[in-house]
């Protein structure tokens, strides 16, 4: 009996490869373009202080004498540096896989934030309704009414100006994830919410409550799992947003410090030059930037589509 | 054995609503012994499910239990605060719903949603709950019980997902099993099976039962006792084989006569004329009356008290006489 049961359990893998988000995802070409770009982001982003051939947060690295030199192919480039060097002569191959590495963590750190936050309100929110949704409701309200970047410049702004610049060089990565995480949840909450009172309303709810499940259990045992196609699907779509954010409160200055720079500080670093010639400073980090942006929105795409049963026939 | 196990008395439930207060149910008065089957009967709009989501004090908002109590087994039902509840419901009393589609969790498999149940009445480890869950399971008479476990409701047909319910109310072993229209959903032959099981599986456990129901054939099978229930109020009381036999209230008289089988085939089905009036505005007097074909003055102005007529508690003026 139990190496039955255990044939049944572990077979977990074997019940995706046969379901139909697997069926979607092989048969779907952008779907499996962009999880491949995505992926190859992510792991050479990891593993950037193995493929890197410099540290580009290691000042005694780099040299004065090697800045803005072109990439290789073109007049005076060096063989050392792939991809150019930027004003300071570091080598904009290691800065960008560095940089793609900051830019993806803050996108996924500030996603969980926001999720967090934002899903334990609408859950609440939903199931308990009456006052309290009114309450939680109109401060999500509130908060959506301050756009991000409003929220954002103003907190960071602030924060640099009363800490320093080296200290804010040092913590800027959690400031920004923690402004863009509290600036985004009501995304979230008000989705959960949406679904949450859909679900609240059928049986088997009423069913766990005759169980005599706690309304802790029911939330987040019974409907959680229940939301959990929608949430997939903004998750996606808030991870390339909290990059593109942060990518824009850099470009305003407000980003992640060039000593450790983002894509998004890289490009603003290299806008500086780029009527002087030196268009690879900011273009390469640019172009990786909207890649790595579509791949994500590509695949939230294709995400929404295959969870909407309404979209099965097409 | 006849040992009392609820007794409900006088129960009012009230829904305030913009319109004014409607009383959903009034003046509802029942007893169950141990290991007893009532069952429910009566037209859409009754009061029938309104009456069992009350014993577990289940009422959706803004209805309240005006008055009344519900005593089970010497605890007050009406007054119990929300902790004592949980550890009722589900434990001592369990609910079967309608439509086993719906009463699953799509997402979790029968495995987990029964575990969960055990785990939150009983202190075992989630393996003693996937045994009392497959023992369970076997008992409803569902083939390879550990496969299931790990399957989703919607790998299972109609019949099995109902099966599947009544062996997650039997988890705990209920004294009370409440069971709201219980085959509405499944095709007549399953109807049979599930009814069958029903019943063997209460007296092999020696559990209560509370059959709600509009088909008197389902409540005829497995009841020992009847009530109908007519605008929120009970007409008429008894064992079920004299009221199925000796219908005595008119409207109980009309309700057997519209059954299918009571008719000759080609002929239309006997209807009771009219419709229940709304529970907004009951008409005076007794609320049958502007549908009784035995109407008297007396009716429209007086309503009647269910009161012991023979073996029987009736509410009605003139009830039908047999010899």
């Amino acid at each position: 009996m139990s190496a039955q049961t255990l044939e049944v359990r572990s077979s977990a893998w074997q019940r995706f490869r046969k379901s139909l988000v697997y069926h979607s995802f092989i048969h779907n070409r952008t779907a499996m373009v962009s999880a491949a770009v995505v992926a190859f982001f992510v792991i050479t982003s990891l593993l950037a202080p193995v493929l890197a051939p410099y540290d580009p947060w290691d000042q005694t690295q780099f040299d004065i004498m090697d800045s803005e030199l072109p990439p290789v192919g073109s007049n005076g480039a060096d063989q050392r540096f792939v991809l150019g060097t930027d004003a300071m002569g570091r080598d904009m191959l290691s800065t960008i896989l560095y940089g793609t590495g900051i830019s993806i963590m803050i996108g996924v750190f500030a996603t969980i934030l926001q999720a967090t936050i934002g899903i334990s309100i609408g859950l609440v929110s939903g199931y308990f309704g009456g006052r309290l949704d009114s309450f939680l409701m109109r401060v999500a309200d509130i908060q959506l009414s301050f756009t991000t970047l409003m929220v954002a410049i103003v907190i960071l702004a602030l924060f640099q100006a009363t800490v320093g610049l080296r200290f804010y060089e040092n913590y800027a990565i959690f400031v920004i994830v923690l402004v863009i995480g509290i600036a985004e949840w009501p995304q979230y909450a008000r989705t959960v919410r949406a679904c949450v009172l859909a679900e609240k309303k059928k049986e088997y709810v009423d069913a766990a409550r005759v169980i005599g499940l706690k309304p802790r259990a029911i939330i987040y045992r019974h409907i959680l799992p229940n939301t959990i196609s929608p949430l997939l699907v903004i998750s996606t779509v808030q991870v390339a947003n909290a990059i593109i954010t942060e990518a824009a409160l850099s470009f305003l200055g407000l980003g992640m410090p060039i000593t450790k720079p983002s894509l998004g500080s890289l490009i603003r670093n290299g806008f500086d030059y780029i009527f002087s010639g030196s268009w690879w400073i900011t273009a390469f980090p640019a172009l990786i930037l909207v890649v790595l942006i579509l791949a994500i929105n590509l695949l939230g795409d294709w995400m929404r589509d295959v969870l909407n049963p309404k979209l099965y026939d097409k | 054995m006849d040992k009392l196990l609820l007794s409900v008395k006088n129960l009012e439930v009230v829904f305030p609503l913009r319109t004014g207060a409607v009383t959903a149910i009034r003046d509802v008065s029942f007893e169950l012994n141990q290991g007893e089957r009532i069952g429910i009967v009566g037209e859409s709009g009754a009061g029938k499910s309104i009456t069992a989501f009350a014993i577990l004090n289940l009422i959706s908002k803004p209805g309240y239990l005006a008055s009344g109590s519900i005593e089970f087994d010497g605890i007050d039902l009406a007054e119990a605060d929300e902790d004592l509840m949980r550890q009722i419901r589900g434990n001592r009393i369990s609910m079967i719903f309608q439509d086993p589609m719906m009463t699953l969790n799509p997402v979790l498999t029968i495995g987990t949603q029964m575990e969960e149940t055990i785990l939150a009445h009983r202190d075992t480890s989630r393996d003693d709950a996937r045994k009392i869950a497959i023992e369970k399971l076997k008992a409803v008479q569902i083939p390879s019980a550990e496969t299931r476990l790990d399957q989703y409701p919607h790998e299972l047909s109609g019949g099995m997902r109902q099966r599947v319910v009544i062996a997650i109310a039997l988890l705990t072993d209920p004294q009370l099993i409440v069971a709201d229209e219980p085959t509405t959903a499944l095709d007549v032959t399953i109807q049979a099976e599930i009814l069958e099981l029903l019943l063997d599986l209460c007296n092999e456990f020696d559990v209560g039962l509370i059959l709600i129901t509009h088909d008197l054939g389902v409540v005829s099978q497995v009841t020992q006792r009847i009530l109908v229930m007519y605008a929120g109020r009970i007409i008429e009381q008894g064992s079920t084989s004299s009221i199925i036999e000796n219908p005595m209230h008119p409207y109980t008289k009309g309700l057997i006569g519209a059954l299918p089988e009571m008719t000759t085939p080609g002929e239309k089905l006997n209807q009771i004329p009219g419709v229940m009036p709304s529970l907004q505005d009951i008409p005076s007097g007794c609320p049958f009356h502007n549908r009784c074909r035995y109407i008297q003055d007396v009716c429209r102005s007086r309503l009647p008290d269910l009161a012991k007529r023979e073996e029987r508690l009736i509410a009605c003026h003139f009830p039908i006489q047999y010899d």
